[in-house]
């Protein structure tokens, strides 16, 4: 039997606001327990909310980075339930009218053993404004529980996608590329450690081929995209040998256990909350005007996808070296910025040159260390610097290996490090023409070769010579004169 | 000074006849020798209050005097009083000392006056007679076996009983105005909006809105300068120019054309109220307004929609006290659940619980459309009656209560009728309107109310009304005997 997963995504982005969403005080995460926790956080009698705007031009923010319907009109609403860390006995959220409706997000699936990379759209159905709740404290309490009201009231906007992706794969490639959107428009720190972005995910199987949908399971609070693939990876698994050894599927919450690698269910929907949302009257419906939609889009920066539209424009990058620059906003900044201190949009071959630098030894020492390239030893001014010397034809590219290797150890800048080693290319005709003598005379045996009508003497005696020039010779120019001296 | 009007106060402490703290130390000797048994006050803090009177003093002294400096006002015990008890009338909060003023209180100082203490209040303003109080009933001034109304039963019993100059009280469905019928006084609430709700701890939301108790129109007029006004606070707080309420105190009538409500003169009315209340619309007709027979035909749905609305916020209102984070918890649970409901079986008295389940059902899976949104719907019709009404006429005028006091225990076993009591008013906080009730007459030598419901911000013009009619009736300055 063939089987199809089908997975949607309920993502909660932690807005970079000021003060938390309905109140003034501050959101700084890490602090003592409750030093955060002002009236309206700790809900004392009488207090009332007020909407933080900031949170609001983040959530259009965001709309309009995904090309989604902005609801002039939408309702706060109360979400009820008991529980010692929701300080008011219910959540402020959207419910029947959120502030952003259906939008969407391309998405970039990465080729594996089985497939090639493809794109892939993802619809989003909605994202609404909402408050996050407090922290209970487990340990520590000598079997008490102790809360920590913090965090609570703190800005999320929840973002909600259709049951479009079909793999692990499209769902953490859909996940990482929110991640980085949110982070590029700036609305969230993307500090999954922290919290600052938490996925939901909902999973069902269906026989291939069906346009039923199964009946889903949903994986809560993933902070990290590793325990995601391996979450829905063991939950599609479970759910098909479940439903093949005759089994069925009950619609429930499931946590995963990144120790045992599994999902296991936490409470089943059956006797979950009824939530009796109804619209706080605290709070009037939130209007938003054309006015206040400008005003964002003036200050929104050049989005991912316009981007790379343009860098295949202007400095005829190939696609896919455009996506792979533009993948985060620290990758475009550093793109950019290297761009600009070798002459900017003048050298075509310059702006590729860099990306192939970025994709390549950057990209794989950052990697290697688990490093960000906000974080990467060797900024983009260095990494110009160095280039710089290949594009004049100071040094070979691979002698540029070798000086970036020195300067991510933090030797230096290019230049010192090519004096320093004494790396400099000979490009003089004169000096290469008696190393090449020299190489001729004392390889007798390999020109006999190569006269012969052995070729592969040729690039012994090329290698000779760079041999014989510790490197530094231009090999364009060993070429020539030995292919001249051998003809001649 | 117990009988004089806040502008007779204010010009004998600025002529510095009495002082402040002598004024004060004199209601509070009336409210230590009578509240024993009235029961108007919860809390009082002498103390604190006569610290209040003699900053009021110095004030005075320095001629920084406005027209409340140095008045003593008793406050309703909704409202939170940093370092006051503030308790709304329940066990839930009987231990709780609130740390931040409410916006009226911190209005109230900002004007000198001095807070004389907190007033008796049915639980959470659930109530209609002022029994539902965890600090136990209320008497009637003008007859001590009966109630004074609620939920603003104690402001209405201490000024009644001349143990406040002034006070302030809280509507929800009539819980000023019902009080102030029963008591022979003025109360005013005002549009939903005008005076800020942060601080003051909520029983409906969309409904609950704070005014002022007095003897006359005059005093309410300079109360609601005080109380009225934009907060940033509460996302529901009209912003909207200061205004002086009492700039058309003495304006003239003539012209005036005051609707009659047939729906507020049928069946389950009181006759010996009917005829008080035609008697002062009588006053009225010889004041130069001309008379005008109106129709609000969906008043009879007005008690079945607060019944669902009121509660289903309430619900979701007193979620907060559960015995987490401050107030009442219980001294014996196993687990989370059983402390939660042993606090709230504990901490909450039976009407507040009564309107919690209710509130609770009406909001659920099943029968939120049924009950909650059918009821939001006639609340737009309900409002609309009156949009129809106030373009045949400038003011409303009826009854405020279907009777006059009852007996203490008379109607607690009986909710329903206990519900009727807000029969004419509900409709007004339903609306968002503001609405009035001025002593009219008394029945069975008992107060009956005059109830003027205006326009939208119309608070100024309802004043001028209430002032004239005040100008040529004493009812607003009589007051109990034997007191």
């Amino acid at each position: 039997m063939q089987w199809e997963v089908v997975i949607g995504l309920e993502t909660h982005v932690q807005l970079k606001t000021r003060t938390k969403i309905f109140s003034g005080a501050s959101i700084a995460f890490g602090m003592e327990p409750n030093t955060q926790a002002d009236a309206v956080s700790t809900a004392l009698p009488g207090v009332l909310p007020v909407l933080n705007r900031e949170a609001v031009q983040c959530a259009i923010r965001f709309g309009l980075a995904i090309n989604a319907e902005i609801g002039r009109r939408s309702v706060f609403s109360r979400k009820n339930y008991f529980y010692p860390d929701l300080p008011k006995g219910y959540q402020i959220s959207q419910f029947e009218l959120p502030v952003v409706g259906r939008g969407r997000v391309a998405v970039q699936v990465p080729s594996t053993s089985s497939g090639q990379a493809y794109e892939k759209v993802i619809n989003i159905t909605r994202a609404h404004l909402e408050e996050d709740a407090g922290k209970s404290l487990h340990a520590d309490f000598h079997g008490m529980t102790g809360i920590d009201l913090n965090r609570a009231g703190t800005p999320l906007l929840e973002i909600v996608t259709e049951p479009d992706m079909r793999s692990a794969a499209e769902a953490v490639a859909y996940a990482r590329q929110l991640h980085e959107l949110v982070q590029w428009i700036d609305i969230c720190d993307g500090n999954m450690q922290e919290g600052s972005f938490r996925c939901d995910v909902n999973v069902s199987v269906r026989k291939l081929g069906s346009d039923k949908l199964g009946t889903r399971r949903e994986i809560k609070n993933l902070n990290s995209f590793k325990f995601m693939q391996q979450a829905i990876e063991y939950e599609t698994r479970w759910q098909i040998e479940t439903l093949e050894d005759g089994g069925s599927i009950h619609q429930a919450t499931v946590l995963f256990n990144p120790d045992t690698g599994e999902t296991r269910a936490m409470r089943s929907k059956e006797e979950a909350n009824d939530y009796r949302y109804f619209p706080d009257p605290d709070l009037l419906p939130l209007e938003i005007l054309d006015t206040d939609i400008e005003a964002v889009r003036a200050n929104m920066p050049e989005l991912p996808l316009a981007m790379k539209a343009r860098f295949e424009q202007e400095y005829g990058l190939p696609a896919h070296d455009a996506s792979s620059v533009t993948a985060s906003r620290g990758m475009a900044n550093y793109f950019v910025a290297a761009v600009s201190a070798l002459g900017g949009t003048h050298s075509k071959d310059a702006a590729k040159l860099i990306a192939n630098w970025v994709m390549g030894a950057v990209a794989a020492k950052l990697n290697e260390e688990g490093r960000d390239i906000t974080a990467s030893p060797v900024s983009s001014q260095q990494l110009a610097g160095l280039l710089g010397r290949i594009l004049d034809q100071t040094i070979s590219g691979k002698m540029a290996k070798e000086v970036f290797e020195a300067m991510w150890a933090g030797e230096g800048t290019a230049d010192a490090i090519i004096e320093q080693r004494g790396l400099k290319q000979v490009s003089d005709i004169g000096a290469i023409e008696a190393i090449v003598d020299g190489v001729l005379a004392a390889n007798a045996g390999m020109v006999a070769e190569y006269r012969a009508g052995k070729e592969k003497a040729f690039n012994g005696l090329v290698g000779q010579c760079m041999k014989a020039s510790r490197g530094q010779a231009n090999p364009a120019q060993v070429n020539d004169i030995l292919k001249q001296k051998l003809a001649g | 000074m117990i009988n004089s009007s806040l502008k007779q106060i204010a010009a004998a402490l600025a002529a510095k006849k009495i002082s402040s703290v002598e004024l004060t130390q004199g209601f509070l000797d009336r409210i230590n020798r009578l509240n024993p048994e009235i029961n108007a006050f919860v809390t009082t803090d002498a103390g604190r209050s006569l610290a209040q009177a003699a900053n009021a003093d110095a004030l005075i002294a320095r001629g920084e005097v406005g027209p409340l400096t140095g008045i003593p006002v008793a406050q309703k015990d909704i409202f939170c009083a940093r370092g006051w008890r503030t308790t709304c009338g329940s066990k839930m909060l009987a231990n709780f000392t609130a740390p931040y003023d409410a916006h009226i209180i911190s209005q109230f100082d900002a004007a000198g006056a001095v807070n004389l203490g907190k007033t008796n209040m049915d639980e959470f303003a659930m109530g209609s007679s002022n029994e539902t109080s965890y600090f136990g009933p209320v008497q009637n001034p003008w007859d001590r076996s009966r109630v004074p109304g609620g939920s603003s039963g104690g402001s209405a019993a201490a000024l009644a009983a001349r143990l406040a100059p002034a006070a302030t009280g809280t509507d929800t469905g009539g819980s000023i105005r019902q009080p102030a019928s029963l008591c022979g006084l003025s109360g005013l609430k005002p549009t939903y909006g005008v005076c800020s709700r942060y601080g003051m701890i909520a029983f409906a939301s969309s409904l609950d809105q704070a005014g002022p108790m007095a003897k006359s129109a005059e005093d309410l007029a300079l109360l609601l300068n005080v109380m009225a006004g934009f907060d940033a606070r509460d996302s529901t707080s009209l912003q909207r120019e200061k205004e002086d309420y009492s700039r058309r105190l003495n304006q003239p009538l003539t012209g005036l054309r005051i609707g009659l409500p047939q729906e507020y003169f049928a069946a389950g009315l009181d006759a010996g109220v009917a005829e008080v209340v035609m008697e002062a619309i009588n006053q009225y007709r010889k004041l130069g307004a001309e008379i005008v027979d109106i129709s609000l035909p969906n008043t009879r749905l007005s008690i079945p929609v607060y019944y669902v609305l009121a509660p289903a916020e309430a619900s979701s209102n007193l979620s907060r006290y559960d015995g987490v984070r401050y107030g009442h918890r219980a001294a014996d649970y196993t687990d989370l659940s059983e402390m939660y409901c042993k606090t709230r079986a504990e901490g909450f008295g039976a009407e507040v619980k009564r309107r919690i389940l209710v509130g609770t059902y009406v909001l659920s899976a099943g029968y939120y459309d049924a009950y909650y949104l059918k009821a939001q719907q006639l609340r737009r019709l309900i409002a609309q009656d009156f949009k129809q009404a106030f373009s045949q006429c400038d003011v409303i005028m009826g009854p405020a209560a279907p009777g006059t006091a009852f007996k203490t225990g008379e109607k607690t076993d009986d909710p329903v009728a206990m519900y009727l009591e807000d029969i004419y008013t509900i409709a007004v906080n339903l609306a968002g309107l503001p609405g009035m009730s001025l002593p009219a007459g008394f029945s069975n030598g008992l107060p009956v109310g005059l109830q003027i419901i205006g326009n939208y911000f119309d608070e100024a013009r309802m004043l001028n009304i209430g002032h004239a009619y005040q100008q040529v009736t004493d009812w607003h300055t009589r007051m109990p005997e034997g007191l």
